[in-house]
């Protein structure tokens, strides 16, 4: 328990001592245009993160009717021996 | 998974049809600006309730030369989707309007008449409920649903283009007609009507099928 308590406080504890090397963000890391990031997805009033949106919505949409033919087809073997 | 080809096209034609419709480029249109992408989802659910209507009233007219009740299932199934895809067709129009016209409900012509359509049909369906006797239901039920479809089409087509109505191509307002619908709007407004309308045939064609298991089980 004592050694389980050591070894959890060191490891933590390395992480502090780390910290002091790490270099700070800024403000000016959230403004910098060099960096390539996902504008473009961004862009244009975020149309393409509503495009997404939809997107997911007709897809879970149909994959649930897609699921309701699918039972509907079982129930309709089970009862096939009984004619239709 | 041949026979369900036409599934496969209806998820490909809607998936182009979001994708495309929201997308592509549109027309930049005063008031409307953006909202003219609705063209691919609000008039389509119009194009699919009288697609889905008529082939109800199509099937109630095949039930009464022959009284056979797979007949009447279809034609309750098809007018079920149908209604859903009008009151779709009136919320999704409320909305808009409240963006362009300025008004939720502004008592357009077209929007009364599609407002008294779709409570005829409700109608259909207390009539239908009312009735024990099954065969009395189907029977009266397709006679009400030939009424109901002969007076949805000039509520719809005929009477809101002899008055004035917001809505395009009545009344001397500028259509779609008068934009011309060019080629770029077509390209995706023609495959918007077909994916909804497909998806609601499918949604129908899973109803029929429930409610023969239905009837197969009561037996």
């Amino acid at each position: 328990m004592r050694k389980t308590f050591l070894t959890l406080s060191f490891f933590f504890f390395s992480f502090l001592l780390f910290g002091q090397d790490k270099v700070a963000i800024t403000e000016q890391d959230y403004k910098n245009d060099q960096v390539e990031m996902a504008d473009q997805f961004r862009a244009d009033g975020k149309i393409y993160v509503l495009t997404g949106i939809i997107l997911i919505i007709l897809a879970g949409t149909i994959t649930y009717l897609v699921s309701i033919d699918r039972k509907v087809g079982r129930l309709e073997k089970q009862l096939g021996n009984k004619g239709t | 998974m041949l026979r369900n080809w036409w599934k496969v096209i209806t998820v490909l034609l809607l998936l182009y049809v979001v994708t495309g419709g929201l997308l592509m480029d549109v027309p930049r249109l005063n008031i409307l600006n953006e909202t003219v992408r609705a063209l691919y989802f609000h008039v389509p659910m119009w194009f699919g309730m009288i697609i889905m209507l008529a082939i109800s009233v199509v099937y109630a007219v095949k039930y009464l030369r022959g009284s056979n009740a797979h007949f009447d299932t279809v034609s309750v199934e098809f007018a079920n989707v149908g209604i859903v895809f009008g009151v779709l067709g009136i919320l999704t129009g409320m909305l808009w309007a409240q963006f362009t016209w300025d008004d939720w409900w502004s008592g357009d012509p077209k929007q009364n008449a599609s407002a008294i359509g779709l409570l005829i049909y409700l109608a259909y369906f207390v009539l239908r409920g009312s009735l024990e006797d099954p065969m009395q239901k189907a029977r009266i039920g397709a006679v009400y649903n030939i009424f109901a479809f002969a007076a949805l089409i000039p509520l719809l087509f005929i009477l809101p283009r002899m008055t004035d109505s917001l809505h395009p191509g009545n009344g001397g307002n500028p259509g779609f007609n008068a934009y011309d619908l060019d080629n770029r709007l077509r390209i995706t407004f023609y495959p918007a009507v077909m994916g909804w309308t497909l998806l609601g045939v499918w949604m129908a064609t899973v109803r029929i099928r429930i409610r023969k298991i239905d009837t197969i089980l009561e037996l």
